[in-house]
């Protein structure tokens, strides 16, 4: 640990860590030094000038090279001439730092005053107002009065797009570079920059699309002033109206924390609509980031017009009716359940179908569960910790498609020393900031993974790692594939299992996947030929929707019941629908992939007509004589505590607890971290390992590369799909796009095939049209197709590729 | 007395690398890395007292001395930037005695242990740089930049990087950043360039006048240095004299030489016999030193050298010496000086961005004759709330003009008459 260094700051004696900044240290001390371009996640850049303080240091006697005396034997104090930046000054032993003296007061109420001149003060007119840090700087430091003259001042464009996402209004931005270096050192994005000099430097983004980045949202929480908004939110709502709800994210496995803004909405008929989803900090899983699809698309599929509902006296007989099917088919039915549902809900579904003899799958693409519940995430296990020493594998994920906070996340610990190791079939956006990059051709996954101990370098890194975390993923596997390479990567952890900062990690595709497995659930090998006959229960998932040959599949089936928040493909063929309420209009709780057990509370009201999933199994129970929890989520987790014993000693008492988090946000001190919020609400608990031992892990997997002159097609992930949460987000789809096929150059010439063309694929019995993108990195014989996007593909299979257009 | 720094005045075509040679040129070079210990030219600068020609006059040798062993590679950069209004001494010596220039740049990359130094120049001196890469391809033809330089192990190699013309560029840090392709914008300081510099590599940035003393101190030694100028400023300085004056010009005198020497005998006195009002002895960013009859004697008999001209309230800086006569009105003059700091001020920080920008309305309306009362007094206070404030020089830079003008020439200023 480093040194301890002793100083004052306005009298009050503070204790901090060698190498900390006088602004935190007062903050530390509960001390508020003003700040714009200071920002605790960010290296210090001094050039807002607003965090002015006298600082003195303990004078050294040249002569002697010892402290130098005051006559009364006090230690003599060497002020600086000028007043300094509190922001980039480290503390040093002895110092005295004075932040509120006159000199003081008056270089931060000039520098203010001049901000201000520069600044439009259309307040009435902008959404950051009411948490803005230059409005609550000024009234707690600023003049009320101007001496220039209004006409004078700057006028710039108001109405900048940097993207279609984020809109730039130019005459209120500071110049602080805050968005700059956020894309540049925390995401790693660099896409925007500034342009001119002197008064006239203006924000622009050099990518395109603009502002090309899936972290561009939080550069709106941080700009201290009302110059970057959402699209989204844009005059959406005055920040004093809304009220705060703690949940989570659910695009993804991370498990963002997030707050949603609520308020009563006329468009909405008076109730409660959620207005925009802001980051809740939490240092452990997403410090106080999120990702663009968790801002822009998070919750719209929630108020979708395809939501489902039944009035009472329908749900009661729809109740009835799947009761009945369920009842007549006892061990006969087959429940099918997406990654979406809660620990409760699983839980609930699990009892149900033991009670019928029923079998029950998790409905997903990927497998492996089975490791990662034996080798996950040690409790207390943290991705910030990781650093010098230590070693992270990333392997089949393009992390920053696929858990981007993760890919943020990942690309600190390397910067901090960690050894990153990223292996894929293809070029990823981690390749950037790893240490070593494998690339290895589609197909050779299990073998590449089983081959990394013997290199040089690479098998050292793993070796001799302090702490090693291993994330696996599906880019271009499907149940098979993924399940072999779990079992390979869960080897490289033998030893180290349990421990603190080491395990597996699966990139799953839902934010409860990880939940499933701990639950005992997990994918059926040959789904097809599982439903076939059955009375097949379906919850939270589409395979209808996903694959023509499963909907064969339902078809074939003896009846389906389907629960769902929204219509969907599945819904429609259902001969009994149940409208489930979504995740923002319920408690629950989620596993995320890195094995945390976190809390989401109510946000809105639950549309007319629907259930929380964990109520409607209690229902079919009680119809059925099983007794089960269905009065409140809460009650469900503690049969889960007292039952399962990976979540023994777990309570919403105890998710919601909060520790002391670093840096401090979201409180009066807007200007210090930002608008993202404090976490008040829970930051969650790590789950006990799986006490069943993981089936062996030696002797699976095998070549899966394509044959000469043979062309198969894998699924990769895109972050924007078409997805049933996807869809929804109108603001993203343009980002969406249109149905793609990655492909070799190579390859593509056999097909004749151009970059950027239209072809034909034919693939799983569907013929669907795509664009063609080239990608030298991709081996050759092998497509890319991506899920979600209307051509069916869940594991490596042939494809023929024919040139429907030229580009 | 023959010139040391513009000696291409005395020896025709010095600028030819035989003819550089032929008049001992590279035998400072060669003594400094095959009879010196890197560590013995460093001591021998210092002891030499030679200081910084680019405005700041820190002792050039000390600056040398906070260079980490343990940390490498190190670079030497000179500053070629030579923007400030006024200032027109490195383009002479770069144009017509390049080869004395380089040589000094290649001695303090011995004493440095440098073995790739760059040359940053000003995106106008396209020309120059030109210029400088030919001589640096003489020179490695030649044998005087390669390898295993006259036998030894030491290897050198000089790049010259063109900036893209702004002032901003000559603050050491922003032209680190410059070179390194990024905004010319200033670093925060500490860590100095001495430790965290080019490419986060330990950096000596030095002026090009600065490394044109060189070779004759390696020859001459301290002492044979310390013949010329004061005992604090020792040297000569080449003094760019422009303005109301006859002949302007850059003046090679010794350090200490007084103001007198300069203005009424190497420019020939203020031109159409006009009265002396004010001087800038640092280009646009001087306090602008007010003469008039009661001090005049004083002013012209004080010494120029880095001590002595604030004992008229200024400073040597980059002794750039302008000479403004009765003819004209202090109020045209800062209005020139803030503009060019408004159009220079690179935008980083708050005060000199926002600051600048006002001042300029100010003056301007002053200037024009528009400014009311509390104006001027404003003008006064922004130059305040400026001054001390930004994160690099330019931001101070831009007030010094401004704050004495407005204390020394009030009777300039009017209130306007609307
Ligand atoms: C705004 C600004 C502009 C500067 N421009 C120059 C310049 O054009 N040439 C120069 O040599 N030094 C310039 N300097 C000074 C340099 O930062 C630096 O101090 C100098 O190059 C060091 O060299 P020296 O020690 O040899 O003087 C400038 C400083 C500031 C703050
Ligand atoms: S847009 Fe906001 S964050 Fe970016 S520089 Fe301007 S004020 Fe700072
Ligand atoms: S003082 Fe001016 S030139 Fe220097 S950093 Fe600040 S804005 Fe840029
Ligand atoms: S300079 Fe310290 S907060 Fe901006």
């Amino acid at each position: 640990m480093a040194k301890l260094i002793n100083l004052t700051i306005n009298g009050v004696a503070v204790t901090v860590p060698d190498g900390t900044l006088v602004v935190d240290a007062a903050k530390k001390a509960g001390i508020d030094i003003p700040v714009f371009c200071y920002h605790p996640k960010m290296e210090p850049v001094g050039m807002c000038r607003q965090c002015l303080v006298e600082i003195g240091r303990p004078a050294i006697d040249r002569a002697t090279g010892q402290p130098a005396l005051n006559d009364d034997g006090t230690p003599k104090l060497q002020f600086m001439p000028k007043l300094e930046t509190a922001c980039t000054n480290p503390v040093s032993e002895g110092m005295v730092v004075l932040t509120a003296t006159e000199k003081a007061k008056a270089g931060q109420k000039e520098l203010l005053e001049l901000l201000l001149t520069s600044h439009p003060l259309d307040c009435p007119i902008c959404d950051k107002g009411g948490e803005c840090p230059l409005q609550n700087l000024t009234v707690e430091y600023g003049s009320s009065q101007s001496r220039f003259i209004f006409d004078e001042k700057q006028r710039a464009d108001k109405h900048v797009h940097l993207g279609e996402l984020i809109n730039l209004d130019r005459e209120r931005c500071i110049q602080c570079a805050r968005c700059i270096r956020f894309q540049r050192d925390v995401a790693g994005d660099p896409v925007l920059g500034f342009y001119q000099r002197g008064r006239l430097t203006d924000i622009v983004t050099y990518s395109d699309p603009g502002f090309d980045s899936v972290f561009s949202g939080n550069t709106t929480d941080i700009c201290p002033v009302g110059a970057l908004t959402t699209a989204d939110f844009r005059f959406g709502a005055r920040s004093w109206e809304l009220k705060q709800s703690a949940s989570l994210c659910a695009q993804c496995p991370v498990g963002c924390n997030v707050t949603f803004n609520t308020r009563r909405e006329a468009k909405s008929g008076g109730v409660m609509a959620i207005k925009r989803v802001m980051p809740r900090q939490n240092e452990q899983v997403n410090e106080t980031w999120i990702c663009d699809k968790g801002r822009f698309a998070g919750y719209h599929y929630t108020e979708a017009e395809s939501r489902l509902g039944l009035d009472a006296a329908s749900m009661e007989s729809a109740l009835s009716q799947a009761a009945d099917k369920l009842a007549a088919a006892k061990s006969d039915a087959v429940f099918l359940a997406g990654g979406r549902l809660s620990n409760e809900d699983f839980y609930n579904l699990k009892q149900l179908a033991a009670k019928l003899g029923a079998k029950a799958y998790l409905y997903s693409p990927m497998a492996g569960g089975e490791y990662t519940t034996a080798y996950g995430l040690g409790a207390g296990s943290n991705l910030g910790d990781l650093g010098k020493d230590d070693t992270v594998l990333v392997v089949a994920s393009d992390l920053y498609n696929e858990a981007p906070v993760w890919h943020l996340r990942l690309k600190a610990a390397a910067k901090r020393g960690a050894t990153l190791i990223v292996a894929a079939g293809r070029a990823t956006k981690l390749d950037e900031f790893a240490s070593f990059v494998v690339r290895y051709a589609y197909g050779d996954e299990v073998e590449t993974v089983k081959g990394l101990a013997g290199k040089e370098k690479i098998g050292d890194a793993i070796k001799n790692a302090a702490n090693l975390v291993v994330f696996y993923g599906s880019d271009g596997l499907g149940l098979a594939g993924t399940s072999a390479l779990a079992a390979a990567c869960a080897d490289l952890l033998n030893g180290k299992t349990g421990k603190v900062n080491n395990g597996l990690v699966g990139v799953w595709n839902a934010p409860n996947t990880q939940g499933a497995y701990e639950l005992g659930l997990a994918p059926a090998a040959d789904l097809k030929s599982e439903l076939k006959g059955k009375t097949v229960y379906v919850i939270a998932a589409d395979p209808a929707g996903d694959d023509p040959a499963l909907a064969d599949a339902l078809k074939s089936a003896k009846a389906v019941i389907a629960q769902d928040i929204l219509a969907t493909a599945t819904t429609q063929m259902a001969a009994v629908v149940l409208p489930a309420a979504a995740y923002t209009e319920r408690e629950g709780t989620y596993t995320t992939a890195e094995r945390r057990v976190q809390r989401f509370y109510l946000a809105v009201p639950a549309k007319a007509g629907t259930r929380a999933d964990f109520a409607i199994f209690a229902e079919l129970g009680k119809k059925l004589g099983v007794e089960l929890e269905g009065r409140s989520a809460l009650l469900v987790m503690n049969k889960i505590a007292a039952e399962e014993k990976a979540f023994a000693g777990i309570s919403y008492a105890r998710l919601a607890e909060v520790t002391a988090q670093w840096p401090i946000v979201g409180r009066g001190d807007l200007y210090y971290g930002g608008t993202g919020y404090e976490n008040k609400l829970g930051l969650g608990v790590h789950l006990a390992l799986a006490l069943t031992p993981a089936p062996s892990t030696s002797g699976r997997g095998g070549q899966m590369r394509p044959k000469e002159n043979e062309l198969v097609a894998v699924p990769v992930s895109k972050i924007y799909d078409l997805g049933v949460t996807m869809a929804p987000a109108k603001l993203l789809g343009q980002r969406i796009g249109a149905a793609a096929v990655g492909l070799n150059p190579v390859t593509a010439a056999k097909l004749n095939v151009e970059n950027g063309g239209k072809v034909q694929v034919q693939v799983n019995g569907v013929t669907a049209e795509a664009i063609a993108r080239f990608d030298e990195s991709i081996s050759t014989g092998v497509v890319l197709i991506y899920r979600s996007f209307g051509i069916p593909i869940s594991e490596p299979t042939s494809v023929k590729i024919v040139v429907a257009e030229k580009a | 007395m023959a010139h040391l720094l513009l000696r291409h005045r005395d020896i025709p075509n010095l600028d030819q690398l035989d003819v550089y040679v032929k008049n001992g040129g590279f035998e400072a070079f060669k003594k400094a890395v095959t009879a010196m210990q890197p560590d013995a030219v460093t001591e021998e600068v210092k002891a030499s007292g030679l200081r910084g020609r680019g405005g700041a006059g820190f002792p050039t040798g000390v600056k040398w001395s906070f260079i980490p062993k343990n940390i490498t590679p190190h670079y030497v950069v000179a500053n070629a930037d030579e923007s400030e209004p006024g200032t027109f001494k490195d383009r002479e010596i770069m144009d017509f005695n390049p080869y004395q220039f380089l040589e000094g740049l290649a001695i303090a990359s011995y004493a440095v242990q440098a073995n790739l130094s760059f040359v940053y120049l000003r995106g106008e001196f396209y020309y120059l740089a030109k210029k400088l890469d030919a001589c640096i391809a003489e020179m490695e033809k030649a044998g005087y930049l390669g390898d295993n330089l006259f036998g030894t192990g030491f290897s050198l190699r000089l790049r010259t990087h063109l900036g893209a013309g702004a002032y901003i560029c000559g603050e050491e840090t922003a032209l680190l950043e410059s070179i390194e392709g990024k905004r010319g914008q200033p670093r925060v300081r500490p860590p100095f360039p001495a430790v965290v510099g080019l490419y986060s590599k330990p950096t000596v940035i030095n002026n090009v006048e600065t490394l044109a003393n060189l070779p004759y101190i390696v020859t001459n030694g301290a002492a044979g240095f310390r013949k010329f100028g004061t005992d604090k400023s020792p040297g000569v300085k080449i003094f760019s004299l422009s303005g109301n004056v006859n002949k302007p010009g850059n003046y090679e005198l010794p350090l200490g030489a007084t103001f007198r020497e300069l203005i009424m005998g190497c420019g020939g006195g203020i031109s159409d016999g006009r009265k002396l009002k004010g001087i800038m002895p640092a280009g646009a960013s001087s306090s602008i030193i007010r003469v008039d009859d009661t001090n005049l004697d004083k002013v012209l008999d004080t010494t120029m050298d880095y001590e002595n001209v604030q004992s008229v309230g200024s400073l040597l800086g980059s002794a750039s010496v302008i000479i403004i006569d009765d003819s004209h009105s202090m109020d045209w003059v800062i209005n020139k000086t803030v503009h060019f700091f408004k159009h220079e001020s690179c935008g980083k920080c708050t005060p000199c961005r926002d600051g600048n920008y006002w001042m300029l309305h100010l003056v301007e309306r002053i200037h024009e004759g528009h400014a009311s009362a509390g104006d001027i007094q404003l003008l006064k206070t922004v130059a305040n709330q400026v001054n001390g404030k930004c994160l690099c020089a330019l931001g101070d830079f831009s007030t010094m003009a401004v704050t004495s003008a407005l204390e020394r020439f009030p009777e300039d200023f009017h209130v306007g008459q609307a």
